[in-house]
């Protein structure tokens, strides 16, 4: 039985990038379950347009190639049927636009936060600032972030994704993210939350992010930032509140 | 060691800057804290909270040179 056991990995997580993936990780915020199911809506929609337009394409080339039709059609235009093939694609790019629109604003919305973390793209690795909170010495926290090279990875780990300070962040609570850079161009993103948020030196960006599920997430520079763009990723560990708060104050006494 | 305790809460939102760039949310808090603490003083529970609202919202980096500047009498904006 202890065998069978064994076969299985010690940590299963599906918020990870896998080797030949095509879909997408598992959700963690709202806006990545809505991103989700608009793809598939729309999957749906191309699904019906593909079958029907190749149906089309196909009767036409098997019914009047030219052995079966000796003499051309000399048909040029029809009113009604220009009519159809122009207003039902118009229709079905209306339907479509409907909850495409209400996921793209509700993805604008900052709704009152609890929590700002700033994020600082480097050269090559990311700092995270806790500030809404000062010691006595009035110190806030902030750490820098960098990927655990290959030699130093424990059974488990995952190359190139690992970091050896983690984002630390409370689930079921409105956080806004303020993303910018100190050097060049770098992009602050994780596949599960939906986040991608461009940091640009000298410029604040803002996302908000609502956690669902505790989880460790994984995520990697998205803007090509120099020579180590692919060694700089990104780790999020979302914990329950009283943890991240506990947290906190571990962090502040240090 | 003492504890610390830990008061969740951050800058609100501003309606003022309802955009993803949030660059001149950070400036507006930090002129404003000069503006208050000129008026009422550092520790005036007022400015404090300004003082607090551009932490949460600007880097380190950004504050600390705006701070020497200021020392400096090369601040930009508003004394």
């Amino acid at each position: 039985m202890n065998n069978i056991l064994n076969f299985y990995p010690a940590v299963i997580t599906t918020d990870v990038a896998e080797n030949w993936q095509i879909g997408f990780q598992d959700p963690a915020t709202p806006i990545m379950e809505g991103i989700i199911n608009l793809h598939y809506d729309l999957m749906f929609f191309i699904c019906v347009i593909s079958v029907f337009v190749s149906w089309m394409l196909g009767r036409t080339l098997w019914h009047f190639e030219q052995n079966q039709n000796k003499i051309p059609s000399s048909l040029t235009h029809g009113t009604l049927i220009e009519m159809i093939w122009t207003v039902t694609p118009a229709f079905i790019l209306l339907i479509i636009a409907v909850p495409s629109f209400s996921l793209l604003y509700a993805m604008d919305e900052i709704i009152s936060p609890a929590i700002t973390i700033k994020t600082l793209g480097h050269q090559w690795y990311w700092s995270y600032e806790y500030s809404d909170y000062l010691n006595e010495d009035d110190d806030s926290i902030n750490y820098d972030s960098y990927m655990i090279p290959e030699e130093d990875l424990e059974i488990g780990q995952f190359r190139l994704l690992e970091v050896d300070n983690r984002m630390v962040i409370p689930i079921n609570t409105h956080i806004r993210v303020i993303v910018t850079a100190a050097d060049v161009l770098h992009s602050w993103a994780v596949p599960s939350f939906r986040s991608k948020c461009d940091a640009i030196p000298g410029r604040l960006n803002q996302t908000s992010l609502f956690i669902k599920r505790e989880g460790v997430y994984y995520g990697q520079c998205s803007e090509i930032c120099g020579i180590n763009h692919g060694f700089m990723p990104i780790v999020v560990e979302a914990t329950s509140l009283p943890n991240y708060v506990s947290w906190i104050s571990n962090k502040l006494n240090e | 060691m003492s504890e610390v305790t830990i008061q969740v809460r951050t800058a609100p939102r501003d309606r003022r800057f309802p955009t993803t760039n949030q660059t001149k949310h950070c400036w507006a808090r930090y002129l404003e804290f000069h503006a208050c603490s000129k008026v009422k003083g550092d520790d005036d529970p007022e400015c404090e909270k300004f003082k607090r609202w551009y932490l949460s919202l600007c880097p380190e980096e950004w504050v600390e040179n705006w701070d020497t500047l200021k020392e400096e009498g090369r601040f930009p904006g508003p004394e």
